[in-house]
């Protein structure tokens, strides 16, 4: 029986896998893969915790989580296409247009 | 129902339907509305006069207009025999003009805008004249002025045209300035801005001073001086004469209303109405009196110099605005009242019928006239009766109206009365000298303009020469009413006057009263005679005599040069000190540094914020991430 404190670690280590990929990654692309981490990791303590007290209402809600990362790929991605269509780069750097 | 209400509040109605419906749906027929509605003002006027005629004098506040502590005024009418007169006067003259200017007006693009400000003008006027308390006065005082300078600046794309309306605004403000504080200080003394409080009053106060500057002055003569100043403003009267000849910018028929008839003629109303001040001060009477008797010979002699035709009527009518303060000054209120109402007609006649002439020769200079009289013979004929009445000669109306003036000044028997007399007799001279002169100029002789005008000359359309004709018979009979008991007549018109301006204690006895009418009646007619030999029959004189006399000549052809003094003394330091002080250093200093200097401050500040936005998704991530982090440790600390 792994407890539960191991998920927890592994939950926290991919959180803050994706939040320093989301800070330092300069491809949009990987920035995006890198949110799917941190939803994921989301996920994993969800779905321990709900093991571990034995109420499926983390399970449901991991669900909910998928979804809306379903719905957040779909736009995202899309936003992505456009964005390299006018800008032809997919490096955060260079989009820069809201600069004060 | 009270008709009187009638007699304000239909042009007022009519200027607020052309106003709004003029320039897309009225268009061309918006004399119907305006003409209408002034008709029907002068027919309750009509009834209201009448009902004053058979005693009733009417004075009641409508409504309260105004409440603050113990000031309190209200809209409210006093319709006593003055008024009545006045209220004759301005629907009368002013239905004629209005038909008048169905023609002279015809085809003019801002042809609905003129009768609305016409309208209007007459509600104000009538708010004047009718008012039973002096800030309704103060109201129909400005509002008339108001209307005044949209109607000189009428055709506004002619420079000319918008300086005059602003020189006629600007000069007036002078007067007006003096006249509100004359009012604030008939409030501070009596409490109250009502005649009938403040004229009853005013006896109470005989002997009061106070204290302006250091000096103790008399309270009485202060705020009658006061008054006045407003009065010197809007009847022209030196030292602020200067805006009317200018008005003459205008379409006549503005200057026929508004700067002959009626508007100009408020000064001298008012002064009739404040009789009750007037009377207690000595000094003010002889200042009023002694302004109004110098304006009067000071514009005839340079009437006599002019070349324009409006002009040298607009000086004809500053020398019997003259004339009527001079009446006031020496207590002869009624005579400058019926002068008033004589001129008024005469007066408006021969505006119109200049209008009527520059309306054939499409210009003002009577040097560029002459022989109209075959191609305009109702112009002719009018004018020429209009002129008679004038001058001033036996049994016109303006006859009785100036010889009753002359003879108060001469039967007062003060020293002010004395020198009045002697300038009055002079310009019972002049009068009719330069009046003459410019019928000669213009209507005998032989045609000195271009062929091409010749060939354009026209009688004026029955539109025009029908209200030339109804006032022609009011110059010549509106006097009637007038005539001295010495003449045969009754007098009826200071009878009438008696109740609200008094009637003064002048001894003089027949043989002297007809020893002055002789002697001003002569001296007119050989104004005539002179006219007569100069421009008709030996017409060199005149150049010659404007050659030997240069000096002279130069002096009257400039006015005395009154304007190039207050252009030197007023305007010009005036534009100095806006252009060395105000703009170079209130507006570009103070006033442009606050209005610049606030953004520009926030403006810097945001130049330092700003970098924090930097554009970049991944900077803001860090902060909301480093915004998280702190959260967390504040919360688990």
């Amino acid at each position: 029986m792994i407890p539960l404190s191991w998920y927890m670690v592994l939950s926290m280590i991919v959180f803050s896998i994706g939040v320093f990929g989301f800070l330092s990654r300069k491809n949009i692309i990987i920035i995006f893969m890198s949110i799917e981490l941190m939803l994921n990791a989301v996920n994993i303590n969800l779905i321990s915790l709900s093991h571990y007290l034995q109420d499926l209402r983390g399970q449901i809600l991991a669900f909910f989580v998928i979804a809306v990362a379903a719905a957040e790929a779909a736009i995202g991605l899309a936003i992505i296409i456009a964005l390299f269509r006018n800008k032809a780069t997919a490096h955060v750097d260079e989009i820069h247009e809201m600069k004060g | 129902m009270k008709i009187y209400l009638l007699i304000p509040f239909l042009p007022l109605a009519a200027f607020a339907i052309n106003i709004l419906f003029g320039r897309n749906l009225i268009r061309n027929k918006a004399h119907w509305i305006s003409c209408s509605a002034i008709i029907g003002s002068l027919i309750a006027s009509v009834i209201t006069a009448s009902d004053v005629i058979g005693g009733k004098v009417i004075n009641e506040d409508l409504y309260t207009w105004i409440v603050a502590g113990k000031f309190s005024v209200s809209v409210g009418f006093l319709i006593d025999q003055l008024t009545a007169v006045m209220l004759i006067v301005v629907t009368g003259v002013g239905s004629l003009i209005f038909i008048y200017s169905v023609g002279y007006m015809h085809g003019d693009k801002g042809y609905y805008r003129f009768f609305a400000y016409l309208s209007l003008f007459v509600f104000f006027m009538l708010m004047l004249v009718m008012s039973n308390n002096f800030v309704q006065l103060y109201l129909g005082w400005e509002g008339v002025g108001l209307c005044s300078y949209f109607l000189i600046g009428f055709w506004y794309e002619k420079k000319a045209a918008a300086d005059a309306g602003k020189k006629a605004f600007i000069v007036n403000r002078f007067g007006d300035f003096g006249f509100a504080l004359g009012v604030f200080m008939i409030f501070l003394t009596f409490g109250s801005l009502h005649y009938a409080p403040v004229f009853s009053g005013v006896g109470n106060f005989v002997g009061h001073t106070v204290n302006i500057l250091g000096y103790e002055v008399d309270l009485i003569t202060v705020i009658a001086l006061l008054l006045f100043c407003g009065a010197v403003g809007k009847s022209a009267q030196i030292p602020l004469h200067v805006w009317l000849p200018d008005a003459m910018e205008g379409p006549t028929p503005v200057s026929a209303l508004i700067h002959a008839a009626t508007m100009v003629t408020a000064g001298v109303f008012m002064v009739a109405r404040c009789n009750a001040i007037f009377n207690l001060s000595e000094v003010a009477m002889n200042v009023v009196a002694v302004v109004g008797a110098v304006t009067s010979l000071f514009a005839a002699t340079i009437a006599v110099a002019q070349n324009d035709i409006k002009r040298i009527i607009a000086y004809s009518t500053l020398s019997h605005l003259g004339m009527m303060f001079a009446a006031n000054g020496v207590g002869a209120y009624a005579a400058g009242v019926f002068h008033l109402y004589t001129h008024a007609f005469f007066k408006a006649l021969l505006f119109l019928a200049a209008g009527s002439v520059i309306h054939a020769v499409h210009h003002n200079d009577v040097q560029r006239m002459g022989g109209l009289k075959k191609y305009m013979p109702l112009t002719y004929i009018t004018m020429l009766l209009a002129a008679l009445s004038a001058g001033g000669v036996p049994g016109f109306a303006g006859f009785f109206s100036k010889d009753e003036i002359i003879w108060s000044a001469f039967a007062s028997h003060s020293d002010v009365g004395k020198f009045v007399w002697v300038l009055l007799t002079c310009v019972a001279f002049f009068t009719p000298f330069y009046s003459f002169r410019m019928i000669y100029l213009t209507f005998h002789g032989k045609f000195r303009g271009t062929h091409h005008e010749e060939h354009h000359l026209h009688e004026s359309p029955p539109v025009m020469t029908i209200p030339l004709m109804i006032l022609a018979a009011g110059a010549v009979a509106v006097g009637w009413v007038g005539i001295p008991k010495v003449l045969g007549g009754g007098a009826h018109f200071a009878e009438f006057l008696k109740p609200v301006v008094g009637h003064p204690e002048f001894h003089g006895t027949h043989a002297q009263e007809f020893g002055v009418m002789g002697l001003s009646t002569t001296i007119a007619i050989s104004g005539i005679v002179i006219a007569a030999i100069f421009y008709l029959i030996k017409t060199g004189i005149p150049v010659r005599l404007a050659k030997n006399f240069s000096f002279i000549y130069r002096l009257l052809f400039n006015k005395y040069y009154v304007d190039e003094l207050y252009h030197h003394t007023v305007v010009r330091p005036s534009i100095w000190v806006a252009q060395r002080f105000i703009d170079a250093f209130t507006d570009a200093k103070i006033i442009e540094g606050i209005v610049n200097g606030v953004p520009k401050t926030i403006g810097r500040f945001a130049g330092v914020l700003r970098k924090v936005q930097t554009g970049l998704a991944q900077h803001y991530a860090i902060i909301m991430a480093a915004g998280v982090f702190i959260m967390i440790v504040l919360i688990l600390w």
